[in-house]
């Protein structure tokens, strides 16, 4: 086992780092940078260019350096020789945002854990939702109740997550004349973290969590079902089945546990969906985790910025996936053992 | 104690006087030869006719693909004509009786005029005299796909009315021609996103499959490191990237290119999959042995028998694309004015007091839930074609 976890962590390191470059390589892409066109702005106000901290700026970042060092830089941070002068994203430094003049940490605020608060919540949601319905489903194939749950997983599915949060927000407009925007109350908008604070978010979070997680809930609750009657339909359950084994412990002791994998594998999959739709969504609704910024940063080319939250939500991402890795082999010992690998 | 019968009877035994066929088992009816003779193409469209729901959703695909040819033509005004008189006006009522007398589809013209204390315009019908919608009429001229100058319509507004058979928008355009052009763009998206992806997942998918080895590893570690990447995210970033002073034209390919660059990794496994598990098969040893070059095997020995499987993933795969430019249109980072696409009609409905007070902004979401609703009924029902002998 902890020879699979040492592997996993060895693959893990490189991929972030590739990814790493990606993001850097697609946020460098447009031409110029943004330091030009801001001194070019003030100038043209006739501002004062405080030209020491152009230079900082410059010299921190390496905006007049050829790519790989931008980017050696932009990970690493700079160095004098072996004397680290500061930077660095695996320092924890997430770089300057140009649009708000304020290094990024201070920008984002914690956006980042309520991206983190939000996704884990949507998935718990997906799990729990998902799983009766589709136990149900699939002992009860064919039934009423199987067939209204697979019409709606149909339109779970097809229905992207920012049209339903457009959609839930008008009917709270009319029904309720309400808006249900926001993921705390206005009051406690820019304060730090206490009991009223965190009752407040609970309050208000449910209605992103349901946008967010229901398309994911509506393809999971397939799998599920579709995996579960796989193995309803085996022979070992006929015959347990025969020898008067009772329903419930039949279905609890064997088929249940062996679809229970792709429940656990499957985050690698809901979590890179789930992190898509919230984008959206919390641009529609408003809501105070990365998507809003992530998207004004990209239309501004704050390039740190957009940079630090696409490498935030990928190591979410990886890191998600990780963890279900680890969960499924500790669940499953043909993965640990390595013959997993013709999944 | 059983008791015995005295006298059994005997068991009534039946012997058939007709001459014995030892081959009666083997011969097939008519229609039974017909199944076993039929090609493998042909057993799947057999196979696929019973799924009903999928046959149904093919043939509304079908209607409106075939429609986006001629979207001038079905749309009663052109793209952008304006009416600066009726902005945001809501749907009109199509009628057929006035005053109990029956007259053909008509509606009543609007009256319009400003609420002075909010400042909101309503509109109400004007009951007085029916106005007829015309058919196979002249109308706005526009040019056929952007060639042929014409202005026949298959509907047209009322001489002395309006046609908002779905309301209209900020500047008065009809958002029903608006949907119908959104239509051309949209839907279309899916299919050239899905070739570029098709493309690329059989490369890439293809060369691991087949070469395995260290091909393989590099190509499985490109697609993971692809997966763990949040789709959206990318591509918007990518989008962003995509300068503003390109022509609309060379955005939209811009946009599906983008779209087809992130996808391409469900079909490449897929690829590989099957690749890996059909390179084992007999007839693949036979063709290497006899000196077949490995294109040929790829694409004359293993291609056909995976063909339909791949047919179905990348049906499945559209909907995504559909999606994937919605929400990137929607954002304001995708397809740009003067394109319309469905997401950027319902660019105009991301502003929840717009939503609120004029509701009909929302419904180019109706279209792109049935077309994605569509395409995966009609996946599912190639999926389970595609492997008839089951």
């Amino acid at each position: 086992m902890l020879r699979y976890l040492i592997q996993r962590l060895f693959i893990m390191i490189p991929t972030l780092l590739v990814i790493s470059f990606l993001v850097f390589a697609i946020i460098q892409a447009p031409p110029g940078d943004y330091l030009e066109s801001m001194v070019a702005e003030m100038q043209s106000r006739g501002e004062n260019v405080p030209q020491d901290k152009i230079d900082w700026l410059r010299h921190t970042y390496g905006l007049d350096q050829p790519f790989y060092v931008q980017y050696l830089q932009w990970m690493f941070g700079s160095w004098n020789g072996l004397h680290y002068e500061g930077g660095g994203l695996v320092f924890g430094d997430l770089g300057y945002s140009f649009e708000h003049n304020l290094p990024v940490k201070e920008v984002v605020g914690d956006r980042l854990s309520l991206t983190v608060v939000v996704s884990l919540a949507s998935v718990l949601f997906v799990w729990l939702i998902s799983f009766p319905i589709a136990v149900y489903s699939a002992t009860h194939q064919y039934s009423f109740f199987d067939y209204l749950f697979t019409f709606f997983g149909y339109i779970g599915l097809a229905t992207p997550s920012f049209l339903l949060a457009l959609v839930l927000l008008y009917f709270a407009n009319v029904w309720f004349g309400t808006s249900i925007g926001g993921l705390v109350d206005p009051q406690y908008m820019d304060q730090p973290w206490s009991w009223g604070k965190l009752v407040s978010v609970l309050q208000h979070m449910w209605v992103p969590v349901l946008v967010i997680g229901l398309p994911g809930t509506a393809g999971m609750i397939r799998r599920l079902r579709a995996n579960l009657l796989d193995e309803l339909n085996k022979q070992y359950v006929v015959t347990g089945r025969a020898k008067g084994l009772p329903p419930f412990r039949l279905l609890m002791k064997y088929p249940l546990r062996l679809s229970l994998n792709p429940f656990i594998a499957d985050i690698g999959s809901l979590l890179p969906e789930l992190i898509s739709g919230s984008v959206v969504v919390s641009v529609v609704m408003s809501l105070p985790i990365t998507g809003p910024m992530l998207l004004e940063a990209l239309r501004s080319q704050d390039m740190y910025l957009a940079g630090s939250f696409l490498m935030f939500m990928a190591v979410l991402t990886v890191f998600g996936i990780f963890v279900s890795d680890i969960a499924l082999a500790l669940l499953d010992p043909r993965i640990r053992f390595g013959a997993g690998s013709s999944r | 104690m059983i008791e015995m019968n005295a006298d059994p009877q005997p068991l009534p035994h039946f012997i058939s006087p007709e001459p014995f066929d030892p081959h009666a088992v083997e011969e097939v009816s008519p229609e039974q030869e017909k199944l076993y003779l039929a090609s493998q193409w042909r057993m799947m469209w057999l196979r696929f006719r019973k799924h009903r729901l999928a046959v149904f959703a093919g043939i509304v695909l079908a209607v409106m693909y075939v429609s986006v040819f001629a979207v001038e033509w079905l749309a009663p005004y052109a793209q952008s004509s304006r009416n600066v008189d009726f902005i945001f006006a809501p749907p009109q009522r199509v009628h057929l009786f006035d005053k109990g007398a029956f007259i053909g589809p008509f509606v009543y013209a609007y009256d319009y005029r400003l609420d002075m204390e909010t400042l909101k315009r309503i509109y109400t019908e004007n009951r007085e005299k029916p106005q007829k919608i015309r058919f196979f009429c002249r109308g706005d001229g526009y040019k056929f796909w952007g060639v042929l100058d014409s202005n026949t319509h298959l509907i047209c507004p009322p001489a002395g009315s309006t046609l908002f058979l779905l309301g209209s928008d900020r500047l008065g355009r009809d958002l029903f021609t608006r949907i119908l052009y959104g239509a051309r763009v949209s839907l279309t998206i899916g299919l050239v996103g899905v070739t570029v992806s098709f493309v690329l997942g059989m490369l890439f998918g293809g060369l691991a499959g087949y070469y395995g080895g260290w091909v393989d590893d590099l190509v499985q570690r490109a697609i993971e490191v692809l997966r763990s990447i949040p789709h959206l995210p990318l591509w918007l970033a990518l989008a962003a990237i995509l300068p503003v002073t390109w022509s609309p034209l060379l955005i939209y390919f811009g946009i599906t290119i983008i779209l087809g660059l992130i996808d391409w990794t469900g079909l490449a496994r897929a690829v590989r999959s099957r690749l890996l598990s059909l390179r084992e098969e007999d007839f693949c040893v036979a063709a290497e042995l006899m000196g077949a070059s490995p294109g040929r095997i790829i694409f004359r020995h293993l291609m056909p028998s995976f063909m339909s499987h791949l047919i179905a993933s990348a049906t499945l795969a559209i909907p995504g694309m559909i999606l994937g430019e919605t929400a990137l249109s929607f954002l304001g980072l995708g397809i740009r004015a003067p394109i319309v696409s469905w997401g950027v009609l319902l660019n105009d409905a991301q502003n929840i007091q717009a939503v609120a007070l004029y509701p009909w902004l929302m419904l180019p979401m109706v279209p792109v839930v049935i077309v994605v609703l569509a395409f995966n009924f009609l996946g599912d029902g190639l999926r389970d074609a595609a492997d008839p002998y089951k």
